[in-house]
């Protein structure tokens, strides 16, 4: 790879999580028995018509406003024809040469930006289900609605090609669009790859890899088609414009068709739907209502709260975390704190990614912020707010049912100084012994102190103050 | 022209004949006297009775009729009737039954319409004759050896020949208004989203529009009102959203500018001619003042119509592949087979021809050159009739430049065939309503008819203008066929 460089461009699809499909009411749910979330529009009978969910628009520019899109005030669908039995109408609505976003990017941690030549939307197609010998067709499917996020071949390494698509999935979830589940492809992507000297300007020849359904077959496939190529050219034969699928058992890809027989789509407008009209009351309506994207939200999490850019990732990961995160900080001091419980005690109790993006607790963030307040003021310590906290996330219960005001009491400054006094008072000859050098008899006292508070008092705090009025 | 649908709500409603005895008249005139003519492909006289029934039943707890309660219609068989065979009359449809009822039907089965049957078309509305239809063509009931015209041909020719009082019809080039001019009756092509095409099986989407075929304006203006609605399933359907049309047809017109464009008169023979100049004379004695102007961009209509439709009649028909629906082969090997013989032996002769044409003009390579080229001039065209509709208020053309053609004449020559529709494609190409109406006969007795032409949504001044005529020409314009239902 070191004399070569890689150009690579990602094509995504993502399932948009609207409640009903793009042409007709059906539900989106994913499951269910075959042909059971169909209607006569999504299989396509003859002389239904699609009409299009307004949902799927407003998820798209969201989708665009939060990639650094410019949303088009008007594009169009179009019709894209092809025939395979789980596309029942023989054409895939979709969007050609009018997209409803284009022209934005994502940026990646080491800085380079990748653009986004356009996000379109359309229909998700049926699936085919080989059983006893014979071909079944699910039309479940079948008018899910999707956006394709292409790239502009911006993506030079293996790692770059993988933050992009874990960027695209994060900002997804985040706002709210899609599940951008792999495993159930709702997310999935066909890459682009092509290879050029280092140093040259002049693209290689490309292929392209489809229909990636995970991370980690993306990293392998890509892994070995770059070195197919470079191979090739090192060889001085030609890379042959074609498109390729990866084959898991054996870890390569395979040619699946080549340029020559690459599918004339005869795109055309979808007479059926009329032209999409964007306002700008409409996007800055959508604006509004967009969550503060991930990336902001990791810088501010870093910079003004003072975690630790690892935690703050963990934060940002899946919305619902951080919408907990932000709930709880209200009102607290120190939501370094807060951030803390979270990623050690309440994560460790949720096992896997989809636990912790459903993020579902028995704890309040209102509920965890009254703790962490209660440090803040001093009337509990660490340890028994990590302990009040396991009893919490057993039994859902509120910090004031498991603390008492007894407790508590004793341990803000007020209460510390007299017990201290006490402590003095009723320990006169380790004071005197202290006095006279013995270092080892403060201990004493301070353990007087402890038993006094039933050991909640901050022994640190305890042992200046102690010093402090041995002295006085 | 006195209103069929008027005289027989009237008579219903008054008690004078029953729904049931009306209706059996027309089954059995259909059960006689359709093999003559062929209009029926599927009649549904059970249904028919039925409804009869319920009409009945609500005449005898005195309630009011609505405006099409209770009268015999028919539907070209492209429209979907739930649980009752729709066709398009090609082979690849044979057994399909709907699990869905078109728009326009739901809106009619609301007003009680009793159903006959489903009526004759050409193949997938393919066609000026109807002699594509895989049941052989509907016949002319004014001469049988003659065809009713097409693609709703069988509409024509059961209404045509009193086996109907009304029906709706399809018009994608043409075809309503041809049908009804060569059987002497009205044919009415709304505004391209006036009246919703959910359900209406699509031949070319962006031209398809459902219409009625009846015997009198008044008529065709009674069923317009009553599928001229709102549907939220068709996306491109506004409705009628001014007064209803039947309402200003006794209006005078007085002053109203009748536009001739020369160029829809070029190579029209001579009869037709003579028959549309007697026309204007009547306008003129009506008040009407006719204006004469050129549209030189309506000799493009021809090419950007067969561009247009079948592009997208060859996506349109790419679902018909046997799996999930009609014929399927009994003979393949492999699915790609099975898709393959099945569209080969499912489809006539002039739908593959569409097909492959729309194919090759929407290909990589001649996209440009062909659909892309049509697209423009589309736009040429609705600019040329906006500008046209700024001197006049209706246009003024003959619908066909011939009267019915004889059978077998359209199989001869598909570009002949084609450029008999010169006159109709027009208005589908800017999306405008126009109304053929019978204008005399020819020299052996065959209706000649002659169409007005308005201005988006201006169905009320087109039918207007068309009452106002018929009112004034009456029987020298109208003759009704000597079969079926005498009423």
């Amino acid at each position: 790879m070191s004399s070569y460089e890689l150009v690579c461009g990602l094509e995504t699809h993502i399932e948009l999580s609207t409640k009903t499909k793009i042409f007709c009411s059906c539900s989106t749910e994913f499951g269910g028995d075959p042909n059971t979330h169909c209607c006569p529009i999504c299989i396509g009978l003859p002389g239904t018509l699609p009409k299009l969910n307004k949902k799927v628009v407003e998820y798209a520019i969201m989708a665009g406003l939060s990639t650094n899109c410019e949303i088009s005030p008007v594009s169009k669908m179009d019709r894209k024809n092809y025939v395979y039995p789980d596309l029942p109408k023989a054409y895939q609505i979709s969007q050609y040469d009018m997209p409803l976003c284009k022209n934005g990017y994502v940026e990646l941690s080491n800085g380079r930006k990748i653009r986004i030549l356009r996000i379109h939307i359309e229909e998700d197609a049926g699936k085919l289900v080989h059983q006893r010998g014979n071909t079944y067709v699910d039309y479940n499917r079948g008018g899910v609605p999707l956006i394709e996020i292409v790239s502009e071949p911006d993506i030079r390494s293996i790692d770059e090609a993988k933050e992009y698509l874990e960027k695209l999935q994060l900002i997804m979830r985040f706002i709210g669009i899609s599940d951008c589940k792999m495993q159930e492809g709702s997310m999935r992507c066909d890459v682009n790859i092509s290879v050029r000297p280092q140093g040259t300007e002049k693209l290689g020849t490309r292929t392209e890899i489809k229909n990636m359904n995970s991370f980690a077959h993306m990293t392998k496939a890509m892994d070995y088609e770059i070195n197919r190529q470079i191979d090739l050219l090192q060889s001085g034969e030609k890379v042959v414009q074609e498109t390729r699928r990866y084959n898991e058992e054996d870890d390569c890809t395979e040619s699946m068709r080549g340029k020559e027989d690459a599918h004339d789509y005869r795109y055309f407008r979808e007479p059926d739907l009329v032209t999409i009209q964007v306002t700008d009351e409409m996007i800055s309506r959508l604006k509004e209502e967009l969550p503060e994207p991930p990336h902001k939200k990791l810088n501010r999490y870093i910079t003004e709260f003072d975690i630790p850019e690892a935690d703050a990732q963990q934060l940002i990961k899946y919305r619902r975390i951080a919408e907990y995160f932000e709930k709880a900080i209200k009102g607290v001091k120190n939501p370094k704190v807060v951030a803390n419980c979270m990623i050690g005690q309440i994560f460790s109790r949720l096992e896997g990614d989809s636990a912790k993006g459903n993020f579902q607790i028995n704890v309040t963030p209102e509920n965890l912020g009254a703790l962490v307040h209660l440090l803040d003021k001093g009337k509990i310590r660490m340890n028994l707010l990590k302990a009040t906290l396991e009893k919490m996330l057993d039994t859902g219960k509120a910090p004031g049912e498991l603390i008492s005001e007894a407790d508590m009491g004793g341990v803000d400054a007020d209460a510390l100084k007299s017990v201290c006094e006490q402590a003095i008072a009723s320990s006169q000859s380790a004071v005197s012994d202290y006095l006279s050098g013995k270092e080892k008899a403060l201990k004493a006292i301070l353990g007087a102190v402890m038993k006094a508070t039933r050991g909640r008092a901050d022994a640190v705090e305890a042992e200046k103050l102690l010093i402090k009025l041995i002295h006085k | 022209m006195e209103s069929q649908i008027k005289k027989l709500s009237g008579l219903m409603q008054s008690r004078q004949i029953s729904c049931q005895e009306l209706t059996q008249k027309y089954i059995d005139a259909v059960e006689s006297e359709n093999q003559k003519i062929n209009a029926y492909v599927n009649p549904t006289l059970e249904l028919a009775m039925e409804t009869a029934k319920a009409v009945d039943r609500k005449i005898a707890s005195g309630e009011t009729l609505a405006p099409l309660e209770g009268i015999p219609m028919t539907l070209k068989d492209n429209i979907s009737t739930k649980g009752i065979e729709t066709t398009c009359c090609s082979n690849i449809l044979r057994g399909y039954y709907p699990i869905y009822n078109a728009t326009v039907w739901e809106l009619l089965q609301r007003q009680n319409a009793v159903l006959l049957g489903k009526a004759n078309m050409d193949e997938f509305a393919m066609g000026s004759s109807c002699e594509t239809s895989c049941f052989g063509g509907a016949l002319n009931p004014h001469d049988v050896s003659r065809v009713a015209g097409g693609s709703s041909g069988g509409v024509a020719s059961a209404v045509g020949g009193n086996l109907a009082v009304y029906g709706l019809g399809s018009d994608t080039g043409g075809s309503i208004r041809q049908p009804a001019s060569f059987c002497g009756l009205v044919g009415l092509k709304p505004t391209y989203g006036a009246v919703s095409r959910y359900g209406l099986i699509a031949y070319a989407s962006s031209f398809d529009q459902i219409g009625p075929i009846a015997a009198t304006v008044e008529d065709a203006a009674l069923v317009y009102d009553a599928i001229s609605h709102y549907d939220e399933k068709d996306s491109t359907c506004r409705g009628n959203t001014g007064k209803p049309a039947g309402e200003s047809l006794n209006n005078s017109i007085k002053g109203m500018k009748i536009g001739i464009a020369k160029e829809y008169f070029d190579g029209i023979r001579d009869d037709v001619n003579s028959a549309i100049q007697n026309a204007l004379k009547v306008y003129e004695s009506l008040g009407a003042q006719i204006v004469y102007f050129d549209m030189p961009s309506l000799k493009y209509s021809l090419p950007v119509y067969y561009i247009l439709a079948c592009a997208e009649a060859s996506s349109n028909l790419g679902r018909y592949d046997g799996i999930r629906y009609g014929y399927r082969t009994p003979h393949y090997s492999d699915r790609n087979e099975m898709i393959c013989k099945t569209r080969s032996e499912g489809f006539g002769k002039e739908v593959k021809r569409r097909i492959l044409l729309g194919t090759y003009v929407l290909s990589a390579g001649y996209y440009d050159a062909y659909y892309k080229k049509a697209q423009n001039l589309r736009g040429a065209l609705v600019k040329a009739f906006q500008d046209a509709f700024e001197k006049c208020d209706v246009i003024l053309a003959p619908t066909v430049p011939m009267t019915a053609f004889p059978l077998n004449f359209t199989a001869q020559d598909a570009v002949e065939t084609y450029q008999t529709d010169i006159c109709t494609v027009p208005v589908n190409i800017a999306g405008l309503p126009a109304v053929s109406i019978p204008c005399g006969f020819d020299a052996e007795g065959l209706p000649i008819g002659m169409q007005l032409i308005g201005s988006s949504f201006s169905e009320a001044v087109i039918l207007n203008a068309a009452h106002q005529y018929e009112s004034a020409a009456g029987n020298t314009v109208f003759r009704s066929a000597d079969m079926g239902v005498k009423l």
